[in-house]
């Protein structure tokens, strides 16, 4: 950069530091002349915030670490002291506990965010790649600092988790207990998720963190048009459509820091507990390998695929089906083939497709909290179709498809599950089960029949050349 | 591989109706209780009732004397003269600084109950206030009962009616709606609604118990809102500033 020259002339210690580490550099090419899209709208607040949540959840977790006692004797009662005996040990706590669910909630709004706006798509698939590697490593992350608390549903809903490793043909058995290192959640148990969830997962977090960052100001930022900025440059080579990332975005995010803040602490002083979404009764009690809790759901931030895995009768089945479900975002960018970035340019197909997909997840999400009930497990199979229907349909929208092509994916997809409805009709489900069928082939016929007919629903919009707003 | 495989399917699935040894949901609609835990008088009443009656069998092992004292207003001598009444090994009264550890051991206990008594530090964090509420004013005559009591908020439970001369004793009686009331048949000390507000400051002091830090972190909590709603309106103004030569 040009201004390095200058400021190496101008010493002082920022020049001593220049020549011996490209300090000027990396400040420049990451924030001061890094250039991005003016145009980014309320979608892109949550990529700083999650980073803002990692510091909070890393600085809040060093304290909890100087207090709580992985143990499986003391862990409960360490929990109690930090609540109670350490100095603000109570609003640290509440802000960790908080800051796990706020994540999951900034991280989920970033990731629709790449969704809404085409943010995978070439050049971008390896960002969404260690995007989805963090989210995989934070579930994780969030799975292992669950079980230290050592109440009921951190044991339990750790066995639950855990046995899912069970049913693994041949190995299983033995894997699942050299995952719990015992031959029940025990003592080492905790020490090990311990471990992982103080230094080897982080580590891996942060490793991912900077590899997204890196690519990111490799390739540049995406933006709400889904247009290329680097494609219309100025005479110095600056985007006509950029602007710099500091202090233009910096400023910005900082109203989205303080509207966050206001949601984040809200929650901490006046409702840790999110009506039981958040930290959960049953976890007031001490873990005890000899009493089952009535219902053991998961945390809110796992019951979407939960669900998946609740749809499938059979175990094996169920885990690869809950499985696919995360893996299958993986390769968005492969199974999305439209060169049309932003929904703002897609066809109302698409979008609708989208929209049906926030309901899914969200209601999955719902259902997986629940008893099971013979409505909600109908439910739940519908819901767990249309979640993989959804990827279907966006690789079906890669281009406007021909009349036949259509009318024939209709049958045979409807066909599928149709069959499978046949082999597990039950006479008194019979009504529960034609009204959930309506569902999914409603959905598929709204998104894949229609456009046939209203040919001007599937088609994609031009894409301007310059961002517009 | 076959034991590992029911586990999941009762576990993992959820299969319906899990083994379960914890109590079922109450078969009796709760009623509602409305605690002030910033109320140091209804507080001082609820320790008073619950260092009376409750901690001769339930500890409260994770909060401490002094704690409880300095909360509520008390002083040193007072936590010693009204909450403390046992010696420790070496036959010293128990200091203040003490976590509440006194109940009978879990063996006596369970040899008494059946069942140790549970520790009550965060039992109204587990069962919500409405919950205790509704058990306490529920104790009921059944002689088929080792204890000659029952409880329909918590069905066959193994503790005794300890408030029994404070409420007096109940019984099951039709309510002529094809449901159950119940109804005090030989008076306690207290007349109806002064032993539900007897129970009421109860239920107060066990939710102050539960999370001590609650009606600090409310009040610390709104100065925060403030201070918070203050910097995003700077923050705001600065991006506008800055933001004025972007078209």
């Amino acid at each position: 950069m040009a201004g390095n020259t200058a400021d190496k002339i101008q010493g002082g210690v920022l020049g001593w530091v220049d020549a011996r580490f490209p300090l000027s550099q990396l400040w420049n090419e990451h924030l001061a002349h890094y250039y991005a899209p003016k145009n980014f709208n309320f979608w892109y607040y949550f990529g700083s915030l999650a980073l803002l949540v990692l510091v909070i959840q890393i600085v809040t977790g060093i304290f909890l670490t100087m207090f709580f006692k992985p143990d499986a004797e003391l862990a409960f009662a360490s929990v109690e002291y930090i609540m109670r005996d350490v100095e603000w040990g109570w609003l640290i706590r509440y802000m960790h506990s908080t800051g796990a669910s706020f994540f999951f909630v900034v991280v989920y709004l970033h990731m629709f965010r790449a969704l809404l706006y085409g943010s995978y798509k070439k050049p971008r698939e390896l960002i969404w790649i260690f995007g989805v590697l963090i989210y995989v490593v934070l579930m994780a992350e969030a799975f292992a600092g669950y079980l230290l608390p050592w109440g009921q549903m951190s044991y339990w809903g750790a066995q639950v988790i855990v046995n899912l490793f069970a049913t693994i043909p041949y190995i299983g058995p033995e894997l699942v207990t050299w995952i719990r290192g015992d031959f029940l959640l025990s003592d080492a148990t905790l020490t090990r998720f311990f471990a992982l969830h103080v230094i080897a997962l982080p580590l891996v977090l942060l490793l991912l963190i900077v590899a997204h960052i890196i690519a990111l100001h490799e390739v540049g930022s995406n933006n709400p048009d889904g247009v290329e900025i680097k494609a219309n440059k100025d005479e110095n080579g600056v985007p006509l459509d950029g602007i710099r990332f500091h202090p233009y975005y910096t400023v910005k995010d900082l109203v989205g820091v303080g509207v966050f803040l206001i949601a984040f602490f809200a929650v901490v002083f006046f409702a840790p507990e999110m009506g039981g979404l958040f930290l959960k009764p049953a976890n007031m009690i001490p873990a005890n390998p000899l009493v089952t809790p009535d219902l053991i759901p998961p945390v809110w931030y796992f019951t979407s695929f939960y669900s998946v895995l609740r749809a499938v009768p059979d175990p094996f089945l169920g885990v690869i089906a809950m499985g696919s479900a995360v893996v299958i975002l993986f390769f968005l960018p492969w199974i999305d083939r439209n060169p049309v970035k932003s929904t703002r340019y897609r066809s109302f197909a698409h979008k609708l497709n989208l929209a049906v997909f926030v309901v899914t997840f969200v209601v999955l999400g719902y259902l997986g909290l629940q008893q099971v009930t013979a409505f909600y497990s109908e439910m739940t199979l519908r819901f767990s179709v249309m979640y993989f229907l959804f990827f279907w349909l966006l690789w079906f929208h890669s281009r406007e498809r021909s009349a036949v092509f259509s009318l024939a994916s209709f049958v045979v997809l409807v066909g599928v599950y149709s069959l499978y409805d046949v082999t597990r009709f039950d006479p008194a489900n019979a009504l529960l089960l034609y009204t959930a069928w309506l569902l999914p082939t409603a959905y598929l016929f709204v998104t894949m029949v229609v456009p046939v007919f209203a040919r001007n629903l599937g088609r994609d919009r031009p894409v301007p050349e310059r961002v517009t707003a | 591989m076959k034991p590992p495989l029911i586990a999941i399917l009762a576990l993992a699935l959820l299969a319906l109706g899990p083994v379960s040894l914890q109590a079922a949901a109450p078969s009796v609609p709760l009623d509602r209780v409305q605690v002030d835990v910033t109320n140091q008088a209804s507080l001082q009443r609820g320790a008073q009732l619950y260092f009376n009656y409750c901690m001769g069998c339930h500890s409260a092992q994770y909060m401490r004397y002094n704690r409880v004292g300095r909360d509520l207003g008390l002083t040193e001598n007072q936590v010693i003269d009204s909450m403390i009444f046992t010696t420790d090994e070496d036959g010293e009264l128990v200091n203040p600084g003490s976590l509440i550890t006194n109940a009978m051991t879990s063996a006596y206990g369970e040899e008494a109950f059946g069942v140790e008594p549970p520790d009550l530090t965060l039992v109204a964090r587990v069962r919500g206030e409405d919950w205790l509420y509704t058990f306490l004013r529920s104790f009921y005559l059944d002689e088929s009962r080792p204890l000659g009591v029952n409880n329909p908020v918590f069905e066959n439970v193994g503790m005794p009616h300890p408030l029994w001369e404070l409420q007096g004793w109940q019984e099951k009686r039709a309510d002529g709606n094809g449901g159950v009331r119940l109804q005090v048949v030989e008076p306690g000390s207290m007349s109806g609604p002064e032993y539900d507000r007897a129970i009421r400051d109860l239920v107060t002091f066990l939710s102050y118990l539960a999370e001590p830090i609650q009606a600090d972190r409310q009040r610390i909590g709104i100065i925060v809102m403030l201070f918070l709603l203050v910097f995003l309106v700077l923050a705001y103004l600065l991006k506008k500033e800055y933001w004025k030569d972007v078209h």
